[in-house]
């Protein structure tokens, strides 16, 4: 689950890491209010759960209230690769004399955190990792003995940070670590961590994502989720215990396992060509019950490009005959005529397609391997089954 | 000759009394597998399938003599227990249980580095040694045939659905092998592969993996390096978006890393011969002779 910037800071400030006083205006007279009673130069800055905010107008600067105002009223309500701008965090603008990147990940190599500094803040760190992978600096945190002084000194040194800025650093480095584990990041990040013309450093940007896994012991932060830019979809999907991502294709896809229901989406690809591919990744878990195909249909349906659904069971557990029982059961409950292919494999399955033949509707088509399943669906889609 | 179970194993089930955890050792000893008790805080007493259930690894080992542990509770309470299969001195712990939080695991994984344990997973399959008759996991008993292809896997049911598809083509397995499909987990490719290298019964290696960290790409350098064994692979996730999660907690490409097409390719250039689909595999499997 990502935070906002306003999220992150506020958390981060909790922890003592220096953030800019800044407020939430989710209107432009309330961002003119927060303007004033700062005074001076504030930046208007859209809160959207996306990269590249700037480039796409959504972060500028104000020189007094009223400018903030109206800076407002244009980025409020605006749409930044398909997220609309609900709120804006209106900062006071900061005098910068030097940029930093300071974050802190999990390591899957090492099984442990590993702090990342660079000297080139500002900037998104894969892209340094992409253009110039020796400016970051890593320092791996046994998870119990936590991060040591020295690993920041370490750092400050190896990214030239000058020695005056050493104890200051030092201090926002552990409380990053302690804020990230305290809140079960997973990537815990300050971009820029600035140097200020008066000799400070500010967490000036910072993002924080948080590991759904551990949500259900950090139930203050799991009420944070702004589900507003989550698709409808995939939120009815997280409540029915699905997992649902939507993508641009047009082949519905319906499947027991994530490992197999990316193997169907890469099928489809794979034989679809040019402008033939999944609609989405739908994982229903084991089994097949008929509610849970129902939900899943239901969701499936939502999304106005599927042309055709893909079925693709593994019934190891689960019998293919109870696996078909529960899809014409979930069809009777959600009405649809949109060509549907079945693939049964597994315990029963023979038995389970001729249940599905039984029932005699016309746009249910079987398949017996996963490719026949997808070439049929790709033609359905098409129009040619 | 099988790697990690074979009949010697005493399998021990912690979360026993629990929906999955009956149904999921009721099959395994259907399947053979010797099953001799189970671990529930609060149960102890209590029988499951004639088995015994205690309220502590520690009594469960000492009474029963087990070896191995499946590890099959709830997330919340999944970390600790490993930390007590360890205590134990359990020395193979696969945990199946999926959701456990990173943090958890990230101390799970330094505990499990200074001890002699062995965990596979968590968020795994578990183990298939069809010529034992033994199985630790959730792998349908009848998927499996006694052989010499050696297998090794991230996901559930796309492995299940390979090895029923190699077992009715004749190909049958010496160990099917599910490390899981998290960012952290116990056991990696590069280990089972070892083990697959070292077995003198398995002859040859079906690797399955996905997108997301960069464990195929340590395989493939592995491979390259160190197996005289053929390796057939498939990776899912080619059609995947990149900073989107797909089911499994580990299976997402990040700031461009852990894609499926540098994956294939690595592994290619180890002589490893890649199915476009996995279907493919047993054909893959058998042209090699």
């Amino acid at each position: 689950m990502n935070l906002h910037e306003y999220q992150s800071k506020r958390r981060f400030d909790k922890y003592n890491i220096p953030v800019p006083r800044g407020d939430i205006a989710s209107t432009p007279e309330e961002a003119r209010q927060i303007a004033r009673e700062l005074g001076g130069s504030v930046v208007v800055k859209a809160q959207v759960l996306v990269g590249g905010r700037g480039k796409a107008g959504g972060v500028k600067l104000a020189q007094n209230a009223d400018e903030a105002e109206e800076l407002a009223r244009q980025i409020l309500g605006m749409s930044i690769k398909g997220h609309i701008v609900h709120k804006v965090l209106i900062d006071p603008a900061a005098n910068i004399v030097n940029e930093i990147y300071l974050g802190i990940t999990n390591d899957r190599q090492t099984g442990c955190a590993v702090m990342m500094s660079s000297s080139e803040g500002g900037v998104e760190i894969e892209q340094v990792a992409h253009e110039n992978p020796n400016a970051i600096i890593r320092e791996q945190i046994g998870p119990s003995l936590g991060l040591r002084d020295y690993q920041a000194r370490n750092i400050a040194n190896a990214i030239n940070l000058p020695r005056e800025h050493w104890a200051a650093f030092t201090a926002i480095a552990q409380a990053l670590y302690r804020c990230y584990t305290d809140s079960d990041a997973t990537l815990a990040e300050i971009n820029p961590l600035v140097i200020t013309g008066d000799g400070t450093l500010l967490a000036l940007d910072g993002k924080m994502i948080i590991d759904d896994n551990a949500l259900f012991r950090q139930k203050e932060l799991a009420e944070m989720r702004d589900t507003s830019a989550e698709p409808e979809a995939e939120r009815i999907a997280r409540k029915a215990g699905l997992t649902y991502v939507k993508l641009p294709g047009q082949i519905g896809c319906m499947v027991n396992g994530a490992g197999l229901a990316m193997t169907t989406m890469d099928m489809i690809k794979l034989y679809g060509g040019e402008g033939i591919g999944p609609a989405n990744f739908l994982d229903i878990g084991g089994g097949a019950q008929a509610d849970r195909v129902a939900a899943a249909l239901r969701i499936i349906l939502s999304d106005p490009n599927v042309k055709a659904i893909l079925f693709n069971i593994f019934g190891g557990i689960t019998r293919g005959d109870e696996v078909a029982h529960g899809i014409l059961q979930a069809l009777d409950e959600v009405k649809t005529d949109l060509p549907m292919i079945i693939r049964l494999a597994g315990t029963n399955s023979e038995e389970g397609l001729e249940i599905i033949r039984e029932a005699n509707l016309s746009n249910i088509h079987s398949a017996a391997t996963l490719t026949e399943g997808a070439k049929k669906a790709i033609a359905a889609a098409r129009g040619e089954l | 000759m099988a790697i990690l179970l074979d009949r010697n194993s005493r399998v021990l089930v912690q979360g026993i009394t629990g929906r999955e955890g009956k149904f999921h050792s009721g099959q395994m000893i259907e399947y053979g597998t010797a099953v001799v008790g189970g671990v529930t805080p609060g149960k102890g007493g209590e029988w499951v399938h004639g088995k015994p259930v205690f309220d502590t690894v520690r009594a469960c080992v000492e009474a029963t003599e087990a070896n191995v542990s499946m590890i099959l509770v709830p997330a919340p309470f999944a970390g600790d227990a490993i930390f007590e299969a360890i205590d134990s001195g359990i020395k193979l712990i696969v945990c199946l249980t999926e959701g456990i939080p990173v943090r958890d695991m990230m101390r799970v994984y330094e505990y499990l580095r200074h001890s002699d344990s062995r965990l596979i997973g968590p968020n795994c399959p578990g183990l298939l040694t069809p010529g034992e008759a033994a199985k630790v996991g959730f792998m349908p008993n009848y998927v499996g045939k006694p052989g010499h292809v050696g297998v090794v896997s991230k996901s559930g049911t796309l492995t299940y659905e390979t090895v029923a598809a190699m077992s009715a083509r004749g190909l049958g397995q010496t160990t099917c092998v599910g490390i899981g499909g998290d960012p952290i987990i116990g056991t990696t490719f590069v280990d089972v592969l070892q083990m697959f290298e070292d077995d003198a019964e398995t002859e040859k290696v079906v690797l399955m993996g996905e997108i997301g960290g960069r464990a195929e790409v340590d395989a493939a350098e592995f491979i390259k390096a160190k197996m005289t064994k053929p390796v057939v692979a498939f990776i899912a996730g080619s059609s995947a978006p990149a900073g989107t999660r797909m089911g499994h907690a580990g299976a997402i490409i990040e700031g461009g890393e852990g894609t499926a097409q540098e994956k294939i390719a690595a592994l290619r250039s180890a002589g490893v011969r890649i199915a476009e689909n996995p279907e493919q595999i047993p054909d893959l499997l058998l042209e090699g002779d």
